[in-house]
């Protein structure tokens, strides 16, 4: 995995997935088409203003509510390179990591990253360094997620296994 | 050292002696279940595995319930992909417009979630199968993918966080009170990765119709699942229903949990979440007076039986406030059809009440009563997210079918004893 280099788009606690992606779009599963609509109900100029490589950072609990995938396919049809959160809620984070949608956890780097600051990111070791040149380090992720994430998402690695198992 | 009900249905399922909090293991699935959201992309993500078979074609249940009966092209499209896939592979639960409910209401009805299985669905509110002490948890479609294609699934080991409801429930405290308290207390995200168990003595007495209601809003809390231990009341309920044999599970006594958290609720006020949180939750006093345009009674939450009575009761003999439109929704067609005998449609309807067909319709704000900007419902769903029944500038309060009703008479939030006796 390479380094990430994006603008921030900062937002608070509790986003939940009606936020990111309502209800009323669900009815396509093509992540471009979702994408169109991104975050529009918390910020309706947000799907003009995003830019692909971009990255999120967010407060608590990111991507509460509904299980729907929809909501990390229009992160990933809108191009955002990581959302950096200081933690994620449960089905949102299996899902990022099943997608292959890069997601970090820091507190200190949530906090403290501003809105319209470039970033840059080690995915593989997981270090954040913000405009002045300051890093944070995130939250490892157990050795088995981070073989889902090597191979690209669950359905690669569970394509390998039915492969091995045949 | 004992454990957990989620500790010990885990290890069963992944065939480990025991399990502890923050273990990864692979479980064995015993349900699967996807909606007409979630299931297309699921699908999409299953044909890129390259298996010519499903793992097992009694173990998955798809169901089109959120934009049915079909809204508009798109969605039948949509639901198009899930028949044509379930006809394909030969899946033995799909059900169709007219024999189909609401997800977390017809399963547990026709007996495909039991006692100490491992369930998972497409769908947030899967943990609602707590209440009959299942391992149910909700992911997303690619998980439901990789289920259907092998039967397992990882999962980490939750901690579990008990709940115990003490003294003695009021008769207008329902489920819906007892887990809007709840998540109020913990707010959002305070059952985080945890396991919620709920227990004592006000949950013993509980019906089953009660305490799916709250597990279903377990995940309003964060909660991973909602788990009540099976006991006479649970194995009335599964009588001649169950399709499986079943081996219920329950926490040992000396299981060591992260927290516990003991309630009194004898003095307990009806509860209501106001926007644009589940957590934002007041007592109904605090809120009454509050103006609302429409309620729904409904959902995965509160579509079932028990909930159509109690608010058949309040409305009987009444009319809804000239200002509100009132929509009931029972959650599946067995449930209309035993209401339909027991009289609470003809309530309903002279009430000048509107009875649709099954659907999660208005709740996720698909369709059969989207708010326009500036409107309020008075809801029996379980979120209260900005714009989740419609227009951004819309709103959500959250309450029990008791208070909703009775609200709809009054056209303000009311606590249900000003309008009649709650039974």
């Amino acid at each position: 995995m390479s380094i990430i280099r994006g603008k921030v788009w900062t937002f608070g606690d509790d986003i939940d997935t009606d936020a990111i992606i309502p209800a009323r779009y669900l009815t396509t599963t093509d992540m471009a088409e979702l994408a169109v609509h991104l975050m529009e109900d918390a910020d309706p100029s947000f799907p003009q203003k995003v830019s692909p490589g971009d990255l999120i950072v967010a407060g608590k609990n990111f991507g509460c509510g509904s299980s729907r995938e929809h909501a990390p396919l229009a992160l990933k049809g809108a191009g955002i390179s990581c959302v950096i959160a200081e933690n994620f809620a449960r089905i949102f984070y299996r899902n990022a990591i099943n997608i292959g949608l890069p997601i970090l956890e820091s507190a200190e780097a949530a906090a403290a990253l501003q809105e319209g600051e470039v970033v840059e990111v080690d995915l593989q070791n997981g270090v954040i360094q913000d405009s002045s040149g300051r890093k944070y380090t995130a939250v490892p992720f157990p050795p088995f997620m981070q073989e889902i994430m090597a191979r690209g998402g669950l359905i690669n690695y569970v394509r390998e296994k039915v492969k091995q198992g045949e | 050292m004992g454990h957990t009900m989620a500790e010990k249905i885990l290890a069963k399922a992944s065939g480990k002696k025991y399990l502890s909090p923050g273990d990864l293991v692979n479980a064995r699935i015993d349900m699967a279940l996807g909606n007409d959201i979630t299931a297309p992309v699921a699908i999409q993500e299953f044909n890129k595995i390259g298996v010519d078979a499903v793992f097992d074609r009694e173990r998955i249940a798809l169901i089109p319930d959120h934009f049915t009966p079909n809204k508009d092209i798109q969605t039948a499209q949509q639901v198009k992909i899930m028949r044509e896939f379930a006809r394909h592979f030969n899946i033995e639960h799909y059900y169709e417009v007219g024999r189909m409910g609401i997800e977390h209401a017809l399963l547990p009805e026709l007996g495909l979630v039991l006692p100490g299985e491992v369930v998972i669905g497409a769908d947030s509110h899967t943990c609602t199968y707590g209440a009959l002490g299942a391992f149910a948890t909700g992911v997303g479609s690619t998980d439901l993918a990789a289920v259907m294609a092998t039967g397992e699934l990882w999962f980490k080991v939750p901690p579990t966080i008990r709940i115990v409801f003490e003294g003695v429930k009021p008769p207008e405290i329902t489920g819906k009170d007892l887990v809007l308290y709840t998540i109020g207390q913990l707010g959002v995200d305070g059952a985080r990765y945890c396991a919620l168990e709920f227990t004592g003595p006000v949950i013993r007495h509980l019906d089953m119709d009660g305490r799916f209601t709250v597990s279903n809003m377990a995940i309003e809390a964060g909660g991973k699942v909602g788990l009540i231990a099976p006991d006479q009341v649970t194995m009335e309920y599964l009588q001649g229903r169950n399709k499986r044999p079943f081996n219920p599970v329950e926490s040992d006594e000396d299981a060591p949990v992260q927290q516990e958290y003991r309630w009194d609720v004898s003095n307990l006020e009806p509860q209501v979440a106001a926007p644009f949180s589940p957590a934002n939750v007041k007592p109904v006093s605090q809120l009454a007076g509050t103006p609302i345009d429409q309620v729904v009674i409904g959902s995965c939450t509160n579509g079932r039986m028990e909930d159509l009575r109690q608010a058949a009761a309040l409305l009987q003999g009444k009319r809804v406030h000239p200002r509100v439109r009132l929509i009931v929704i029972p959650a599946t067609q067995a449930i209309y059809l035993q209401a339909m005998r027991e009289g609470l449609l003809e309530i309903f309807v002279e009430a000048q009440g509107a009875v649709s067909t099954p659907t999660c319709g208005p709740c996720l704000g698909g369709h059969m009563g989207i708010l326009a900007e500036g409107e309020v419902s008075l809801a029996t769903t379980n979120r209260n997210f900005v714009g989740r029944m419609g227009h951004p500038k819309s709103g959500v309060y959250l309450s029990s079918p008791a208070v909703a009703a009775a609200s709809a008479v009054a056209g303000e939030i009311v606590h249900p004893g000003k309008v009649g006796e709650v039974k």
